[in-house]
């Protein structure tokens, strides 16, 4: 093992040598096309990577990914706009100043959507397989509605004029912590239960592991992390909708947990890399990329369906 | 009162249309154990051959009308079985999730398809008025025979659905491939043929219920199958997945709570309120209403 090799293989130097390189990138990347495509592709990175902890790792189907994600965009940009003026005073405040706030409102956003997930974690508790899908999806959807009707988050119309404080070390920098986190969770003591009660729930139970609270704290730090790239989300289109993170996006990142692979990080992370820049490959042809896009994931599904970028023996499910 | 009467046939004229949906799944699940996603979009398709069909059959006659909705439900029944035979039929060993993740993909392939100009357009088209149209007042109640006619045709569908399913040789064979498949198959019964049977039996329901669901709204557009798709989803399983008598079942709830909601001050939460009736009745009655409980052995 070369010196570089050993040092990645700490979780710990990893996660550190990610972050000061999303750093550097920020710096060097100044095309705003580019920009635009790397912060969107940080941000699918969390969201399929935290997603994969509860569906892949913990065997929980969730649909409603999209729900948590809108709990953290809204809290976040409400803690911004509403917030903000008061704490940063007339001038806007330092560079330093804004970014400490923003960190406090995405961190805001990710507990609210903690306890949003450990809302739908209870009901876990009772149900499995496809109905559990459709509770987390009926969540999803509760969550939408409900932030249509609340006015002073703009109610249909969504908020708008959140300032501009995503960039690419934010987004790389916590796509880089999600995939620490979960890494060095599942592969814990205490994390080999998530992969216990995926395998066999009734021999997990038997060798007197606490499946629920398993199940709830999948859901929990999953949805803590969609919160997060919500916050991300939001600060980056600076205008947010309910509407925006409906059933369709939640099914987008499930496409991106299932096609790398459920349970296979790296798996996942390079779906959630293809799927992002795929639509952006296909725009010379924008008037059937879309078309093209769900075609080649039937087909992508009918050739391997172990997942893309799964190489590894299939566990049996 | 009146208004309660009201309400309450207009609660059964969309329930009678989530309930022909919620069928589809409900038939699907039975023999394959598998979510079909697209189903709302045959749906929307069966809405579309509809209005396709409309401009060249004479409107507002009775023949024109009931040939248009046999058209539409004889496209769908074709479309589910291609679907059925070109993506799912291949998947047939594989893990429930990816064919849960292919059906995702044809779903989207047939709204993506629906939107292109060359096929029909996002924007949103009148729906012609294929049948004739009568509107009746009977003490301050309307009574339009649109509305009428759509409780008529899904109740005439459901039954002629239960007759087949209980009634007929292929109907026991979907009841037998549906309790234990490879025991079905071991007494001599084509799971192939049965499960083709069933996709264009449940497809042909979802056109019916698109040209009702159209008639009734008078426009029909590529995303038109979303929310009445995933209404007739829930109630699928609210009255208990692979249950036909509880999808009917839960199709009318559903279609209630939602009139009832929506005819009310909550109106703008219409959506959330079936959701979380149906979180509620999960958490206590997990199978569903009808569903029976199955004991799980290790």
């Amino acid at each position: 093992m070369t010196p570089l090799r050993r040092s990645l293989s700490s979780p710990h130097l990893a996660l550190l040598a990610a972050l000061i390189a999303s750093v550097t990138l920020t710096r060097l990347v100044t095309d705003p096309y580019a920009n635009d495509i790397l912060t969107t592709l940080g941000i699918n990175i969390i969201l399929a990577v935290s997603l994969n902890l509860v569906n892949g790792y913990a065997g929980q189907f969730s649909l409603g990914h999209a729900g948590f994600m809108s709990v953290g965009a809204y809290l976040s940009a409400a803690v911004t706009l509403f917030a903000g003026p008061a704490l940063l005073g007339e001038d806007g405040g330092s560079v330093w100043a804004q970014n400490a706030l923003f960190f406090a409102a995405l961190l805001a956003g990710g507990l609210c959507a903690a306890l949003a997930g450990l809302l739908v974690g209870v009901p876990s508790l009772r149900l499995r397989g496809d109905y559990l899908a459709i509770v987390t999806l009926g969540f999803g959807e509760i969550i939408r509605v409900i932030f249509q009707n609340i006015e002073p988050l703009g109610g249909a119309l969504g908020l708008n004029g959140i300032p501009n404080y995503t960039t690419v070390a934010w987004t790389f920098g916590f796509a880089a912590l999600t995939v620490f986190v979960v890494c060095c969770l599942v592969r814990s003591t205490y994390g080999r239960g998530f992969l216990a009660t995926h395998d066999d729930e009734i021999a997990a139970e038997a060798m007197g592991l606490n499946t629920t609270r398993y199940k709830i704290a999948a859901f929990v730090i999953g949805a803590f992390f969609a919160g997060i790239a919500g916050g991300l989300y939001g600060h980056f289109k600076m205008s947010i909708t309910a509407s925006g993170f409906d059933f369709t996006k939640s099914i987008e990142i499930v496409v991106m947990v299932i096609l790398g692979g459920m349970g296979n990080t790296v798996g996942v992370i390079l779906a959630a890399i293809l799927l992002t820049l795929l639509p952006e490959v296909l725009r010379p042809i924008a008037e059937y990329r879309m078309i093209l896009y769900s075609f080649m994931l039937i087909v992508l599904m009918l050739m391997r369906p172990q997942g893309l970028f799964n190489f590894h023996l299939t566990r049996k499910t | 009162m009146t208004e309660f009467i009201q309400q309450l046939l207009n609660a059964l004229s969309l329930g009678a249309i989530y309930a022909l949906i919620a069928l589809g799944y409900t038939m699907v699940y039975g023999v394959l154990r598998f979510i079909n996603f697209a189903h709302s979009d045959v749906f929307m398709v069966g809405a579309v051959t509809g209005c396709f069909l409309g401009k060249y059959l004479p409107a507002g006659t009775w023949w024109g009308g009931l040939s248009c909705l046999l058209g539409a439900m004889i496209v769908c029944a074709l479309l589910g079985m291609l679907i059925e035979r070109l993506a799912y039929r291949p998947l047939r060993a594989s893990p429930r999730l990816n064919v849960l993740i292919t059906a995702i993909g044809v779903s989207l392939l047939l709204e993506y398809t629906f939107q292109n100009e060359h096929v029909f357009g996002a924007a949103p088209r009148a729906f012609p008025q294929i049948f004739p149209e009568v509107v009746w007042q009977v003490r301050g109640l309307t009574l339009s025979s649109n509305q009428l006619l759509v409780i008529g045709v899904a109740l005439v569908l459901m039954v002629a659905l239960q007759f087949i399913v209980f009634r007929t040789r292929i109907g026991t064979a979907m009841r037998a491939v549906s309790l234990n498949p490879r025991a079905a198959q071991l007494v001599g019964i084509n799971r192939d043929v049965v499960v083709a049977f069933t996709f264009a039996l449940g497809s042909a329901l979802a056109g019916a219920g698109g040209i009702l669901y159209a008639l009734n709204y008078q426009s029909v557009e590529p995303l038109m199958g979303v929310m009445p798709g995933l209404k007739a989803f829930v109630a699928a399983v609210l009255g208990g997945i692979g249950n036909i008598p509880g999808a009917a079942l839960g199709g009318l709830l559903i279609g209630t709570i939602e009139t009832f909601v929506g005819g009310s001050q909550l109106s703008t939460y219409k959506d959330a309120i079936a959701f979380a009736l149906l979180i509620l009745i999960l958490v206590f009655r997990p199978a569903g209403l009808l569903g029976r409980r199955t004991i799980e052995k290790v």
